[in-house]
C-alpha cells in the first residue's frame, strides 16, 4: 500500500522549513499561466524570409564558428578586473610534484604550531 | 531452512561478504574474460549487483539502531591484538551505500564508453579491486586494516587513472596521484605506530576507550588529519585532484569521487570516534581548524574553476569546492559539541554535512558522466572548441541541466536541501561563514552556466553535424543518477530522517561505538 | 642513550626521504626518496616491539627468557609487501613517462595545459 503521508512532510531545518512538493506545484501553476498567455499571441509568421533572421544591430553576420562566444572569453570583465587574484592562483598550480609535497609539509607544520604550541600558550595564559 | 533463516544468516555474515565478493570477483574476472567480452561484462555487473543487495540488507538493519560487528580471529575480547574487527555503525552504512552505487553505475556506464579500448580485462579487475578497497575502508573497525584497504584503493585507482597510456598527460597524472597517496599513507602508518606503542591496541574502539591526550597523541592527531585531508582534496594540498580527475576516463573519475569521500570519512572517524573522549580536554578546538580549512577550500575551488577551459578539469575544481561544504558542516558540529545550549544547531549542521556527502557524490558524478558522454561523441575536451550540441544530444542536455541545478544548490534538487541545512546552522555559529557558503554557491552556478553556454547553446557548428546521441548504456547510467537526484530533492525529509540522522547520531554518540566492543565503558555521549 | 639510536635513525631516514622528494628534480630520485620514508616507518614499527634483553619471538627450541613482541613484525611484513607493490607501479609509470617525454625532469613534464 502506498503511504502518501511521509512523502509530503515538510523538511525542517533547525530554524526554517522547505517543502519541495508545494514549490513544484507553484512552478507548474506559473508555467500554465505562461502557456495560456502565450496562446494569445500571433500564430502566423513566414519562415525563411527576413522575419526569422537574427538581428545584430545592423552588423553583418559572420560564419558560425566566429559567432559563438568561446569559453575563455565569457566572463572577461570579471576575470580581467580581478587579474591579480587569478594570475597568482594560476602560478600556484605548477604541476610539479615536489611542490605538492611541499604544501603537505607546510600544512602539517601549521597544524603542529596551532594545535601543540597554541595549547601551551593558551594554557599559560 | 526457510527464507527468514537464510536472510538472518546473510545478515550475520554480510560485513565479511560485502568485502569478499568483489575481491573474489576481481580474481575470477581475467579467467572469464578469456571466454567472451559480453559474458565478462555481465559477470562484473552481477557481482556488483549482489554486493549492492547485501549492502542494502545490512544498511536496513543498521539504520534501525543495531551496530553490527564481525570478528576475524579470536572471539575472546580480553586478549589484545589477535583479531581484526569489522564494526558497522550508521555512518559506515551510509558511506557503503554511496560507494557501491557509484561502482555499479560506473560499470554500467563503461559498457559502451570503453568498448573500443583494449586491455579491458585489467580494467574490470581493477574496478572490482578498487570497490573492495573502498568498501573495506568504510566497514573496518581496526586502524591498521584501514591503512591496508587505503593502500589497496590508492594503488588500483592510480593504475586506473593512468589507463589511457597512449596519452602523456594521463600517465603523468597517475604518477602524481600515486606519489601523493603513498606519502600520505606512510604518515598514517607512522601515527598508527605511535598509537600501538602507547596503548598496545590497534582496534579503534580500544584506542578510543584508553586514550589520554598526551603529547604523542597530539602528534598522531596532526599527522592523521593532514594526511587524510590531503587524500580528500583539501586546499592547499588539493593540486593532484584536478590532474587526476581531469585525465582519467570518465567512469573512473566517477568512482574516484567515492574514494576521496572515503578518505573524508576517515577524517571524521578519527576526530569523532577515536579522539571522542579527548577532544574536550583540548583547549584549541579541532572543529575550528576543520571549519577554516572548509572555507578556504570552498573559495579557492570556485576561484580556480572560473578560469578553466578544459571541461573535466573545471568540474574537478567544482568537486574541490564541494568538499569544503562537507568540512564546514561537520566542523561546525564538532565546534558546538560541548556547548549544551547549541546542540540543535550542531545536529543540524552535522546532518547537512553528511547529507551533502551523498548529494555531492551524485551531482558531481552526473556532471562527470555528461563530460564523458561529450568526449565520446565529439572527441573534444576543450570548451573552446565545443558549441551548439543541444540540437544533436537532447538527453545529455537534460541531464546536464539537472546536474547544474543540483550542484549549485537550486530548488527543487537535493543540493538545495543539504545546502539549506548548512547555511542555516552555520549562521548561528558565525554569520560570515554562511555568507561565504552562499557566495561560493552563486559562483558555482556562474561557472556551470558558462559551461552550459559554451558546450550546448549557440549556433550549430558545421564540424558537429554528424554527432549523434550516446549509446543506451550510458544514457541508462546517467538517467539512473538523475532519477535518484530528483527523488532525493522532492522528498528530503524522508531521506534525512531515516538515513542521515542515524549517521549523525552515530558520530556524536561515540560511546555506543566503543560499548559494542568493551561493554563496561562508561562516559561518552 | 644507546637505546635511542634506532629512533634517531628513524627520524634521519624520514627527513632524508622528504628532502629527496621535495628538493630533487629527477623522478627516479623522488621514487628512491619515497622508499627511504617507507624504510624509516618500518624501522619505527619494529623498534617499538623491542624489550630489553629479549630474544627473537620463536618458540621452537628457544633458550627461554623474554621475547620481543611479534605483532609489530607482522605489521612490518604487510607494510613491506605494500611498499613493493607501490614501488613497482611507480617505476612502470616512470618508464611510460620517459617514453612520452624523453626527459625525467619534474619541472619540464609538469607544465600547465596548453
Amino acid at each position: 500500500m502506498f503511504i502518501l503521508e511521509p512523502l509530503l512532510e515538510t523538511f525542517q531545518t533547525g530554524s526554517g522549513f522547505w517543502n519541495p512538493v508545494i514549490w513544484v506545484d507553484a512552478i507548474i501553476v506559473a508555467l500554465l499561466i505562461v502557456v495560456v498567455l502565450r496562446g494569445f499571441g500571433n500564430k502566423e509568421y513566414k519562415k525563411k524570409t527576413g522575419q526569422t533572421q537574427a538581428f545584430l544591430s545592423g552588423n553583418p553576420e559572420y560564419e558560425k564558428e566566429q559567432m559563438h562566444i568561446k569559453s575563455s572569453n565569457i566572463y572577461w570583465g570579471f576575470t580581467e578586473s580581478l587579474k591579480w587574484v587569478f594570475d597568482s592562483l594560476k602560478k600556484l598550480h605548477t604541476g610539479n610534484i615536489s611542490d605538492y609535497s611541499l604544501w603537505f609539509i607546510i600544512v602539517m607544520a601549521i597544524l603542529f604550531i596551532v594545535l601543540i604550541m597554541g595549547e601551551n600558550l593558551v594554557g599559560a595564559i | 531452512m526457510n527464507v527468514a533463516d537464510l536472510i538472518d544468516l546473510l545478515l550475520q555474515h554480510s560485513p565479511a561478504l560485502i568485502v569478499a565478493i568483489p575481491l573474489l570477483g576481481a580474481f575470477i574476472t581475467p579467467l572469464i574474460s578469456r571466454l567472451n567480452d559480453k559474458v565478462r561484462n555481465v559477470f562484473v555487473i552481477l557481482t556488483l549487483g549482489l554486493t549492492a543487495s547485501l549492502v542494502f540488507l545490512l544498511a536496513s538493519d543498521v539504520f534501525s539502531g543495531n551496530i553490527h560487528t564481525y570478528i576475524f580471529g579470536s572471539q575472546d575480547l580480553a586478549l589484545p591484538v589477535v583479531r581484526i574487527l569489522f564494526e558497522v555503525d550508521a555512518m559506515s552504512a551510509f558511506m557503503v551505500i554511496i560507494s557501491v552505487i557509484l561502482s555499479l553505475i560506473a560499470v554500467i556506464y563503461s559498457w559502451s564508453f570503453m568498448k573500443e579500448n583494449t586491455g579491458l580485462d585489467k580494467y574490470y579487475t581493477l574496478i572490482l579491486l578498487m570497490t573492495a578497497g573502498m568498501l573495506g575502508m568504510e566497514l573496518t573497525g581496526d586502524l591498521f586494516n584501514f591503512f591496508v584497504f587505503l593502500e589497496i584503493t590508492s594503488i588500483s585507482s592510480a593504475a586506473l587513472v593512468a589507463f589511457w597510456t597512449n596519452k602523456a598527460k594521463s600517465v603523468e597524472a597517475g604518477f602524481k596521484y600515486i606519489v601523493i597517496s603513498t606519502i600520505g599513507a606512510l604518515f598514517i602508518l607512522f601515527s598508527i605506530a605511535l598509537f600501538y606503542g602507547q596503548y598496545n591496541a590497534l582496534n579503534m574502539a580500544m584506542i578510543a576507550s584508553a586514550i589520554q591526550y598526551t603529547f604523542l597523541d597530539k602528534i598522531a592527531l596532526v599527522l592523521l588529519i593532514a594526511a587524510l585531508a590531503m587524500k580528500a582534496g583539501v586546499v592547499p594540498m588539493h593540486m593532484w585532484l584536478p590532474d587526476a580527475y581531469g585525465k582519467a576516463p570518465s567512469s573512473i573519475t566517477f568512482i574516484l569521487v567515492g574514494a576521496t569521500q572515503a578518505s573524508l570519512y576517515g577524517v571524521f572517524r578519527v576526530c569523532f570516534t577515536i579522539y571522542g573522549g579527548a577532544i574536550n580536554l583540548s583547549s584549541i578546538s579541532v572543529g575550528w581548524i576543520l571549519v577554516i580549512m572548509g572555507i578556504i577550500t570552498m573559495l579557492l575551488g570556485v576561484a580556480m574553476a572560473i578560469i578553466q577551459t578544459d571541461f573535466k578539469r573545471l568540474i574537478a575544481f567544482g568537486a574541490v569546492a564541494e568538499i569544503g561544504y562537507m568540512l564546514l558542516g561537520i566542523g561546525t558540529g564538532l565546534v558546538v559539541m560541548l556547548n549544551p545550549e547549541m546542540t540543535a544547531t550542531g545536529l543540524a549542521a552535522m546532518k547537512g554535512g553528511i547529507f551533502h556527502i551523498m548529494n555531492d557524490a551524485l551531482d558531481v558524478g552526473l556532471l562527470f558522466l555528461v563530460a564523458g558522454a561529450i568526449y565520446y561523441a565529439t572527441k573534444e575536451t576543450s570548451l573552446n572548441k565545443l558549441g551548439g550540441l543541444a540540437r544533436n544530444m537532447k538527453y545529455t542536455t537534460v541531464f546536464f541541466i539537472i546536474g547544474l541545478l543540483a550542484v549549485s544548490g537550486m530548488p527543487p534538487m537535493n543540493g538545495f536541501a543539504s545546502k539549506l541545512l548548512i547555511y542555516e546552522s552555520t549562521y548561528h555559529l558565525n554569520p560570515i561563514l554562511s555568507i561565504f557558503a552562499i557566495l561560493s554557491s552563486i559562483m558555482l552556478l556562474a561557472v556551470f552556466v558558462k559551461v552550459f553556454h559554451s558546450a550546448f547553446l549557440g549556433p550549430a557548428l558545421p564540424k558537429f553535424e554528424n554527432v549523434k546521441e550516446v549509446p543506451k548504456s550510458m544514457l541508462i547510467a546517467m538517467g539512473a543518477i538523475a532519477t535518484i537526484i530528483i527523488i532525493f530533492g522532492l522528498f528530503p525529509e524522508l531521506i534525512v530522517n531515516n538515513i542521515v540522522e542515524p549517521a549523525a547520531n552515530a558520530l556524536i554518540n561515540y560511546g555506543d561505538y566503543i560499548r559494542e566492543v568493551i561493554p563496561s565503558f562508561t562516559g561518552g555521549a | 642513550m644507546i637505546f635511542n639510536i634506532p629512533f634517531i635513525a628513524v627520524a634521519a631516514l624520514i627527513l632524508i626521504g622528504l628532502y629527496a622528494v621535495i628538493f630533487k628534480r629527477n623522478l627516479i630520485k623522488m621514487v628512491i626518496g619515497i622508499t627511504l620514508i617507507e624504510s624509516g616507518v618500518n624501522l619505527f614499527l619494529i623498534t617499538l616491539g623491542y624489550r630489553e634483553g629479549s630474544i627473537a619471538p620463536i618458540y621452537t627450541s628457544s633458550p627461554g627468557g623474554i621475547m620481543a613482541l611479534p605483532v609489530p613484525q607482522a605489521l612490518t611484513l604487510t607494510s613491506i609487501v605494500i611498499g613493493v607493490a607501490v614501488l613497482a607501479l611507480m617505476l612502470s609509470l616512470v618508464i611510460h613517462i620517459y617514453r612520452h617525454y624523453g626527459t625525467l625532469d619534474a619541472r619540464k613534464i609538469g607544465g600547465p595545459e596548453e
